[in-house]
C-alpha cells in the first residue's frame, strides 16, 4: 500500500504551471517544465500513509485527559455520584464526545465517522481482553491464600470442617479424580473420534452422510443432557452407582463429537496432491492414510485432541450428575463417588462458607492452570497448517533425505549395473 | 498393489469429480472417428485396505450408535413423561412430576430470556473485537488477540460461574437499580417490591436475576461468535478492499462497504451459534439464579429458572418418572438448540463468506 509521489514520470499533469492567478489568459496548451539533463533531480519525499501522526496522538491524548478531568470534577465536586465503574463509563462517553468535537474541527464527516468507529472498535476489543484478564486474575487473587499452603496440594478435605484454617485440608482428591475421569473419557473418546474422522474423510457413501449429520447434530447437545443420559442408563438401569467411570463416560459422550468434528476438519485440509502422489506411486488406500494423510495432519490432530481434553477437564454439568461428591481420596473409578476439580470448585463456592469459598477458588485456579497448560501446548503444536514443518522437523527431514541419497549412491556404485545393450 | 485402476482418484465425501470424469468419457462420435470406449474400472482392494475400510467403517458406526443411542434414549424416556402430561406440558408452569402437574412454560421462558440477554450483550462485544482483530490490529497484536479469544472459549464455565456468583452479582446491583429507576416503566425492566424513594437499598431484590445470569453467559458466548466473525472478515476479498480504498474510502467506509456485507452471514450465524451455546449453559446459570418455577418476565427481578439448571438441581431427588420428566424438558432444550444450530449452519454456508471473488 505504499505509494510514492509519481511526479518524475514522463507526462506531467495538465494543470501544472497553468498560471491562473496571474490575470492574463493562460495559453491553451499544457506546458512541459524545462529540466536540464545534467541537473540533479529534486529529492522525492515519501508520503506517509500508515503509521501514527502527531495530530492524532494529540487529539486522543487531549480528549482522554479532558474527559478524565471533567468526570473527576463531576464526581468529586458537582454531583453526588460514587463508584469506579460509573466513573469509567461516564469518562469514556465524554471522551468520545470530546474526541469527535476535536476531530470535527479540521476534518470532514467521513473522517470523523472513521475516527469514531476506530475508537469504538479499539474499546470493545480492550473490554474483551481486559475482562478475560480480570477473570483470571480475580480467580488467582481469591485463591492466593489457599494456593500458598503446600497442604492444599497434598491433602484431601475429609477431616476439614468449615471453620478449619487454610493450613489444613486440600484438593488432592479432586486432582486425582480429574486425572482419572478425564483419562477414562479420553481413552474412550480419542480413538473413537479419530477413527470416525478418518472414516468421514476416507470412506464415502450413504453411511458417511448419516454419521456426519449425527455428529454435527450431537455437537449441539447441551452438556447436562450427556450427564442425564449416563445417569438414567448406567446408574439407574445398570446400577453402576455414582462413580468415576460413569463420570468418564459422560465426559466421553460430551467430547467425542467435538474431537471427531475438529479432527475431520483438519484431515480435510490435507492437500489432495500429496495423497494423489501416493496413489500414483502405487500405494494402497491404507498405506496412503497411514503414511501420508495422518502424518501430514499430525499437528492438527494433536491440537484437536488437546482442545478436547481441555474441554473435558472443564466440564462440570455431566460430572455433577454422574460422579457424586466426596471429601475422600478415591482412586477406584468403579466404586464409590469421585470428586473432580470443577465439581469441587462448584460445591465449595456454593456452600458460602468463607474458607470453603477460598478453597473453591483454589480448585478453580488449579483447573485454570491445567487448561492454560493444555492450551499453550496446543498452540505450540498446532497453529501450523497440514504439512508445514517446524525448523527442527525440516532439518531432520533434509538429513534423512541426504542419508537416503548416500545410501543410493553407495548401492549404485557397489552393485554391478547390468548392461542391457549387449 | 494399487487398489484402483488409474484415472479414478478416491473421491472425497462431497466430491463429484468422479461423476464428471465418467460422464466426460462416454463414447461419442467426433469427426467420423469413434472415440475410445473407456476401460471398465474395477477396484481390487487388497486385504490390508479391506481391513482398514472395515475398521474405519466400524469406528463410524460405533460413533453413530453411541450418539444415536443418546438421542433415541432421551426421546424414548421423554415420551413416557409426555404421554402422561399431554399438551399441558407446554403450558404448565410448575414442576411437580410426582404429584400434580409439570410443564416447561416457565423454564423455557427463563432459558430463552437468559440467552437473549446474553446475545444482546455479546453481539457488540464479539463484533467489535472481531473487526478490531481482522481490520485494525497490527500483526503481532492480532496473533496475540486470536490466542486470547480462543483461550476465552477454553476457560471452564465453572470459572465464569464462580466469578459471577461471588463478584458480578454484587457489583451489578447498582446498574440494575439504575435501569429500574429510569426504565422501570418498561415491563421488561420492572422490579416488584422495591421503592425508588426508599432510603434503605434493597439489594436482594436485584440479585440472582435473569440479567446477571445473562451477563455472565454473554462472556462465554462472545469468543464463539467472535472467532466465526473474524474468520469471515479476514476472508473478505482483498481486491474489493483495495478497490474501496482506491475510490477514496476511509477505513470505516471500506469496512461498511466491503467487510460487513461480505461477513453478514457469518455475523448472523456466529451469533446464532452463540445463542445455541447460551441456551444450553448449565453450571454458571445454576450457581447464579435462584430457581422460581413461574414465568418471570422481569429480567432484573430476583429469581428465574432455566431448563439445564433445573436438570442440574432436580435430578438427585428425582424418582424414575421424574427423571423421565426431566428428560422431556431436556429434549425440548435439545430440540431448541439443534434448531438454532441448524439455522446457523445453513446461514453460514449460504452466505457469501468464503466465496472467492472474481477480482
Amino acid at each position: 500500500m505504499s505509494i510514492v509521489n509519481q511526479q518524475s514520470g514522463s507526462a506531467p499533469p495538465a494543470d501544472r504551471g497553468a498560471g491562473v492567478q496571474t490575470g492574463q489568459a493562460p495559453p491553451p496548451r499544457t506546458t512541459v517544465p524545462w529540466r536540464s539533463a545534467s541537473a540533479p533531480r529534486p529529492p522525492q519525499a515519501r508520503r506517509q500513509l500508515a503509521g501514527v501522526r502527531r495530530e492524532d496522538v494529540l487529539a486522543v491524548g487531549g480528549a482522554l485527559a479532558s474527559a478524565l478531568a471533567a468526570t473527576g470534577l463531576l464526581w468529586t465536586q458537582l454531583a453526588p455520584f460514587t463508584g469506579i465503574t460509573g466513573y469509567i463509563v461516564v469518562s469514556w462517553c465524554l471522551f468520545v464526545v470530546i474526541y469527535v468535537t476535536l476531530v470535527a474541527f479540521d476534518n470532514n464527516r467521513p473522517t470523523v465517522r472513521d475516527r469514531v468507529s476506530a475508537v469504538i472498535m479499539h474499546s470493545l476489543a480492550a473490554v474483551v481482553v481486559l475482562t478475560l484478564l480480570f477473570i483470571i486474575l480475580y480467580t488467582v487473587f481469591r485463591a492466593a491464600k489457599a494456593l500458598v499452603h503446600l497442604n492444599f496440594y497434598t491433602q484431601d478435605l475429609h477431616t476439614t470442617s468449615a471453620f478449619d484454617p487454610l493450613t489444613k485440608g486440600g484438593v488432592l482428591h479432586a486432582m486425582i479424580g480429574t486425572i482419572i475421569e478425564v483419562g477414562i473419557a479420553m481413552a474412550i473418546a480419542v480413538p473413537l473420534g479419530l477413527l470416525a474422522a478418518v472414516f468421514l474423510n476416507e470412506v464415502p457413501g450413504r453411511l458417511n452422510r448419516l454419521v456426519r449429520t449425527v455428529v454435527d447434530a450431537m455437537t449441539a447437545l447441551p452438556d447436562v443432557l450427556a450427564g442425564l443420559f449416563i445417569y438414567a442408563t448406567l446408574i439407574l438401569i445398570f446400577g453402576l452407582g455414582l462413580s468415576g467411570l460413569a463420570a468418564g463416560c459422560a465426559l466421553a459422550v460430551t467430547v467425542v463429537s467435538i474431537i471427531c468434528r475438529a479432527a475431520y476438519v483438519v484431515l480435510r485440509l490435507v492437500p489432495g496432491g500429496l495423497t494423489e502422489a501416493s496413489y500414483a506411486l502405487g500405494s494402497g488406500h491404507w498405506r496412503t492414510v497411514w503414511n501420508v494423510t495422518l502424518p501430514t495432519a499430525r499437528s492438527g490432530l494433536a491440537t484437536a485432541v488437546i482442545l478436547g481434553a481441555a474441554r473435558a477437564i472443564g466440564e462440570t454439568a455431566p460430572v455433577l450428575l454422574t460422579s457424586g461428591y466426596t471429601n475422600f481420596i478415591n482412586g477406584n473409578p468403579v466404586n464409590g463417588p469421585m470428586t473432580s476439580l470443577p465439581l469441587e470448585a462448584y460445591e465449595l463456592v456454593y456452600t458460602g462458607e468463607k474458607y470453603f469459598v477460598t478453597r473453591g477458588f483454589g480448585a478453580a485456579a488449579v483447573l485454570l492452570a491445567l487448561v492454560l497448560l493444555l492450551f499453550a501446548t496446543a498452540r505450540l503444536i498446532g497453529g501450523r497448517g497440514a504439512g508445514q514443518l517446524t525448523r527442527g522437523q525440516a532439518r531432520r527431514r533434509i538429513a534423512a533425505s541426504h542419508r537416503d541419497l548416500a545410501r543410493y549412491t553407495m548401492s549404485a556404485s557397489s552393485a554391478q549395473v547390468p548392461d542391457t545393450r549387449s | 498393489m494399487s487398489w484402483l485402476c488409474a484415472g479414478v482418484r478416491s473421491p472425497g465425501p462431497t466430491d463429484t469429480k468422479g461423476d464428471s470424469f465418467v460422464r466426460m468419457a462416454e463414447p461419442s462420435v467426433t469427426q467420423g472417428r469413434v472415440a475410445p470406449v473407456p476401460r471398465k474400472v474395477t477396484a481390487r482392494l487388497n486385504p490390508s485396505d479391506r481391513a482398514f475400510r472395515a475398521i474405519a467403517r466400524g469406528g463410524g458406526v460405533l460413533v453413530l450408535v453411541l450418539l444415536g443411542l443418546v438421542g433415541t434414549f432421551l426421546f424414548y424416556r421423554a415420551t413416557q413423561a409426555l404421554h402422561k402430561a399431554g399438551f399441558s406440558f407446554l403450558t404448565t408452569q410448575t414442576w411437580n412430576p410426582d404429584g400434580g402437574g409439570f410443564g416447561i412454560a416457565a423454564v423455557i421462558v427463563g432459558t430463552v430470556l437468559i440467552a437473549l440477554v446474553a446475545v444482546v450483550i455479546a453481539i457488540p462485544l464479539s463484533l467489535g473485537s472481531a473487526l478490531y482483530i481482522s481490520e485494525y490490529a497490527p500483526l503481532p497484536i492480532r496473533r496475540f488477540l486470536v490466542g486470547v479469544v480462543d483461550l476465552m472459549a477454553a476457560v471452564p464455565s465453572v470459572v465464569y460461574g464462580i466469578w459471577g456468583f461471588e463478584l458480578v452479582q454484587w457489583k451489578i446491583v447498582a446498574l440494575s437499580r439504575w435501569i429500574n429507576d429510569w426504565f422501570g416503566w418498561i415491563p421488561l425492566f420492572k422490579v416488584d417490591g422495591v421503592d425508588r424513594n426508599a432510603t434503605q437499598p434493597t439489594a436482594t431484590s436485584y440479585t440472582s436475576s435473569t440479567f446477571i445470569a445473562g451477563v455472565v453467559v454473554s462472556l462465554m458466548i462472545t469468543p464463539i461468535a467472535c472467532s466465526i466473525m473474524r474468520e469471515a472478515f479476514s476472508q473478505a476479498p482483498p481486491g474489493e478492499r483495495e478497490g474501496a480504498y482506491a475510490l477514496g474510502a476511509t477505513r470505516w467506509g471500506m469496512i461498511r462497504a466491503v467487510v460487513l456485507p461480505f461477513g453478514t452471514g457469518a455475523m448472523i450465524g456466529g451469533t446464532m451459534l452463540g445463542l445455541g451455546r447460551a441456551l444450553g449453559e448449565t453450571i454458571a446459570v445454576a450457581l447464579i439464579i435462584s430457581p422460581v418455577y413461574a414465568i418471570q418476565p422481569h429480567i432484573l427481578q430476583h429469581g428465574t429458572s432455566s431448563i439445564s439448571s433445573m436438570i442440574a438441581l432436580k435430578y438427585s431427588e428425582a424418582t424414575p418418572f421424574a427423571v423421565s420428566a426431566l428428560m422431556a424438558a431436556g429434549l425440548a432444550l435439545f430440540a431448541l438448540t439443534l434448531l438454532v444450530n441448524v439455522i446457523a449452519a445453513v446461514i453460514v454456508s449460504r452466505s457469501r463468506s468464503g466465496a472467492v471473488s472474481e477480482a
